[in-house]
């Protein structure tokens, strides 16, 4: 199969890559990067698991190809911390035991940071109707819930603090 | 340092989970020159096959091996099973195909996209043949057979008789009975199965990496099929596995099979599981049929039981089944005192995919029809269901308490527990709210549901498959062993190594908190290893993660393992010091004199003592610090010949009290409150605790209401996609309470006893009887699940369709 050179920016990196037009960006950030704190459950998206972010939105790279990244800006989540520390979201799922096996985290940190960035102050019902779009068989989603709304939380007290 | 066992400390797994740094089978890299295997499955659910041409897909460019099962049988014995019957079981499809999901052909190449293109040009011919799917029409005098050899569908079949089960029902004021029917459903882990194998011609060894969770007494039967001594098989486990639920159990036969594709094709061979694959063709839970009579004075006590269970293993029997029939068999009676039982067992097979381990294993298909049968006693009796559960719970003086089938619950305070869930749950303001909304045309619902939780699998359950004649002729099985090693290097740090092969339940925390507590170091400086390797780890037949078993049996390893390095260096101490062990007490790292704190002897100069200075050791005492503790527990006894068997080691307890309102219009439940009461012992972790019960429950309220893996009558699998299973997700989940009460287990030296399965097992029933208690004014009985929209409206619908023929009558 013929193959296409893209160009993709991941965390602030710059890779030039061929690419079968057939391969899923997924794939492409896993194997071809080598990022691996991107996973993959199901394919057909639904589990969420894959989600990373692509030009500020959160995306199901199992349903995207990797030549329709071609030029764009992606972040996953070995680009979330900053110097080694972790975002707030990050480490409320530690106090919050957010995870388990920490498999379909990945994905959930992509999407609920992407949400609370355009929605810094959801109600309960929005943050699970936003996590409806991902499977955790682990948790119960009760930890991970929690997290969010801490987060939540920490971020007004410090917008509060600020003004 | 104060005390860290029971403290919600937060997790050491997490910081690297989060940041994309875990390392699961998919991301722990490959040896040079590894390929890719797909996998052609049969679409037929059952069939004679005729032929496989590769010929074509052999020619694709890139590929390296087209495998059948004719070339892969050469390689392999079939898989040892625990039953009597001769099911040949190999990991591929050999003659026949059994199930829609079946293995037929692995395709080897450079990338799983060619391996796929490749798949595609395989030619298969099958010779169809009538398919068998009925749990009870398998029974059926014509119904097709799946394995020839066997001459009936049926795997196993055993009778159990305890106590005076006649006369029980000969003296009864009234017998109650049922026939209730437990689904196919499955557990879904987001990480699917995944295997990296590689055959070595040169040691003739097979390496194995695999989220393969043990039970490791599979490595066993594994090499067995592989026809190799068992330290040629060597299977190496990743520290993270991306969730299990007991289903990974079930990667064996694939390890078995890319084990042996590594060899005919001459290269390390890769394979992830797809989610099609996964769900079609993994492992499942097991349906179940039961006829249950209860034999019931006119108080509602029960005084006997009759259980006939029916279990569908699918096409094949293959270890751990028919498992499933027997890990309760102790707790057959549940949370109530009934001493007489009869059980009448079957495990047959149908055009199904082949079941093993799922969260909750044979706790949701046993409580299912017992909790329902309580209901309906109390229902005929025109009785408080609450009433009913209280004559009949086993009493706190009556612990231990000696069940029927030979079960010793080894401690526990039921009444309080179930006493507690109606208080929080609210129960008799419930009521009058019942009754009130009832007026106003709602339809409202509570469910109870007392469960005992069985944790830590006696090895010798399994055997109760076998008649006391055929179990002489081997050798016994007993126990639950699990080991731990706990080492200290020359600068005093500390690594320990576990061979519980966790999958989320944060072990490496738990242990950490408990060698910490014991020696007396922060638990941040120790290390946890909880990769698992054969080759080198401490491990037993009974290793792994399932049956709940670290709170029971892997933390207590770790927890002696820790005391024998500590006593190894207050030896090193006293000796040093030259003071009797007795008068030396270690904190903070340190040695003290307990009569002069001045003086002391840091933890790190006695272990550096160990491995710089050999010779300043006491006499005979080895050099290094590395120990190993090997546990297990004496109750764990093999079945006598009364079939009496304990198959478990600790019993917890949990009390669930369920509200409901169902949509008249839909059919939909909607789950109002959800109040669960756990008694697991001491708790090692809080946080872990209710991380791991949210997790079971909200599996327990799939397969309530939503999760089941469905089959045509034809065979044709229906839920091959998350688009068709369904799974809970976050909306779907009811504010839940959990309340702990702790009775600690005096089986375990921490007072310790699994839990994280409980919910699994009584949220199906929990929800029923609120759902039953809703529809109670229609007359209708729930005697299946899920209680999908569907199921419950054409339930109401058939209910008001036979009133209104009962008033045109």
């Amino acid at each position: 199969m013929s193959l296409t050179e893209i160009n993709v920016t991941i965390n602030g990196k710059a890779y030039a890559e061929w690419v079968e037009p057939r391969m899923l960006l997924s794939d492409f950030i896993r194997e071809t990067c080598g990022l691996t704190g991107t996973h993959v459950g199901c394919e057909h998206g639904v589990c969420g698991a894959c989600t990373i972010s692509m030009d500020g939105a959160a995306v199901r790279s199992c349903l995207i190809f990797a030549v329709q990244a071609d030029n764009r800006e992606i972040k996953t989540v070995e680009g979330l911390a900053c110097n080694g520390e972790m975002t707030a979201l990050q480490k409320n799922f530690v106090e919050c035991h957010g995870l388990q096996c920490g498999f379909c985290t990945a994905g959930i940190l992509m999407s609920i940071t992407d949400f609370l960035e355009k929605n810094p102050q959801p109600s309960t019902k929005e943050i699970k109707e936003t996590l409806s779009g991902h499977l955790c068989r682990c948790t119960g989603y009760d930890g991970i819930v929690k997290a969010v709304q801490k987060t939540v939380q920490d971020n007004q007290k410090e917008v509060l603090q600020r003004s | 340092m104060g005390k860290v066992i029971g403290k919600a400390v937060t997790r050491v797994e997490d910081m690297r989970l989060l940041t994309g740094q875990g390392k699961y089978i998919d991301d722990i890299g490959t040896p040079a020159q590894t390929f890719q295997a797909a996998i052609l499955r049969s679409s037929s659910p059952h069939a004679n096959l005729v032929s496989i041409d590769t010929a074509e897909a052999e020619k694709v460019s890139g590929v390296k091996a087209v495998i059948t099962g004719e070339q892969v049988k050469k390689y392999l014995d079939p898989f040892s099973v625990g039953v009597s019957a001769p099911v040949h079981y190999y990991p591929i499809a050999v003659d026949k195909v059994r199930y829609v999901g079946e293995p037929v052909a692995v395709v080897v190449a450079k990338s799983r996209y060619i391996a796929e293109d490749a798949m595609e040009r395989i030619k298969v011919k099958y010779e169809a043949l009538p398919p068998v799917i009925d749990i009870e029409g398998s029974m059926e005098e014509d119904a097709p057979i799946l394995h020839e050899n066997v001459g009936s569908n049926v795997a196993n079949h055993r009778t159990f008789h305890y106590g005076r089960v006649d006369q029980a029902f000969e003296e009864a004021d009234r017998v109650i009975k049922h026939k209730y029917l437990f689904p196919k459903y499955t557990a879904t882990p987001v990480e699917t199965y995944g295997i990296i194998a590689n055959y070595e011609s040169s040691e003739n060894q097979y390496t194995v990496h695999a989220n393969f969770h043990g039970p490791f007494v599979i490595q066993a039967i594994m090499a067995q099929a592989l026809k190799i001594p068992s330290n040629k098989l060597r299977i190496i486990v990743p520290k993270d596995i991306g969730g299990s639920y007991g289903i990974k159990a079930g990667t064996f036969p694939y390890m078995v099979l890319l084990s042996v594709a590594s060899r005919i094709a001459g290269c390390p061979v890769k394979w992830i599981e797809d989610r099609q694959e996964h769900l079609s063709a993994s492992s499942s839970g097991t349906d179940r049929v039961t006829y249950i009579e209860a034999a019931v004075k006119n108080n509602g006590k029960v005084t006997g039981l009759r259980m006939k269970m029916i279990d569908n293993v699918g096409a094949y029997i293959r270890a751990p089944e028919p498992a499933c029939l027997y890990r309760t068999h102790a707790n057959s009676t549940g949370a109530y005192d009934i001493p007489n039982l009869h059980i009448d067992a079957y495990a047959i097979m149908t055009n199904k995919l082949p079941t093993g381990l799922i969260r909750g294993y044979g706790g949701q298909e046993l409580y299912f029809p017992l909790e329902r049968i309580m209901q309906r006693v109390a229902f005929e009796l025109n009785l408080d269901p609450a009433d009913v559960m209280r004559e009949n719970l086993i009493k706190k003086e009556q612990f231990p308490y000696k069940t029927a089938s030979g079960g010793m619950y080894d401690s526990g305070d039921y009444m309080k527990g179930f006493e507690l869930a109606l208080k929080t749950g609210k129960y008799e303001e419930f009521r009058k709210k019942q009754e009130k909304a009832r007026k106003e045309g709602k339809i409202l619902g509570v469910g109870l549901a007392c469960i005992v939780e069985p944790s830590g699998s006696n090895m010798g359950y399994i055997t109760v498959a076998l008649t006391p004649e055929e179990r002489a002729k081997s050798l016994p099985k007993s126990g639950c062993s699990e080991a731990a090693t706990v080492s200290m290097d020359p600068m005093g740090s500390v690594n320990v190594r576990i061979s519980t092969t966790p999958s989320g339940q944060g072990h490496e925390t738990v242990a950490a908190q408990i060698v910490s507590e014991v020696l007396s170091i922060p638990a941040d400086k120790i290390k946890v290893v909880a990769e698992l390797d054969t080759s080198t780890s401490a491990w037993s037949i009974a290793s792994g993660s399932y049956s709940s078993r670290f709170a029971s049996l892997g933390s207590s390893a770790v927890f002696y393992a820790a005391h024998k390095v500590k006593d190894k260096l207050m030896k090193i101490a006293s000796h040093q010091m030259k003071v009797s062990e007795s008068e030396l007490e270690l904190r903070d790292g340190a040695f003290y004199e307990k009569n002069d704190p001045t003086k002391k002897y840091a933890l790190k100069r006695a272990a550096g003592s160990a491995h710089w200075n050999p010779l300043s050791l006491p006499e005979g005492m080895e050099p290094g610090i590395y120990e190993t503790y090997y546990y297990s527990v004496k109750a764990a006894e093999p079945p006598d010949e009364n079939d009496l068997i304990n198959s478990s080691v600790t019993y917890g307890f949990v009390a669930d009290l369920v509200t409901v309102e169902i949509d008249p219009d839909t059919g939909e439940v909607r789950i109002l409150d959800y109040v669960t009461i756990h008694d697991a012992g001491k708790l090692l972790n809080p946080l872990i605790v209710d991380g791991q019960i949210f997790g079971g429950l909200a599996h327990g309220l799939g397969g309530a209401l939503y999760e089941e893996l469905v089959y045509d009558n034809k065979g044709q699998l229906l839920t091959g996609s998350f688009m068709d299973y369904l799974c809970p997700t976050a909306p779907e989940i009811p504010n839940v309470t959990i309340k702990h009460i702790e009775t600690p287990s005096p089986m375990t030296p921490l007072g310790a006893k699994g839990l994280g399965e409980g919910n699994t097992m009584s949220a199906p029933v929990a929800v029923a009887n609120a759902v039953s208690d809703a529809l109670t004014p229609y007359l209708v009985e729930i005697d299946t699940l899920p209680l999908s929209p569907n199921r419950i409206w054409t339930l109401l619908n058939q209910a008001k369709q036979n009133k209104n023929k009962e008033v045109t009558v």
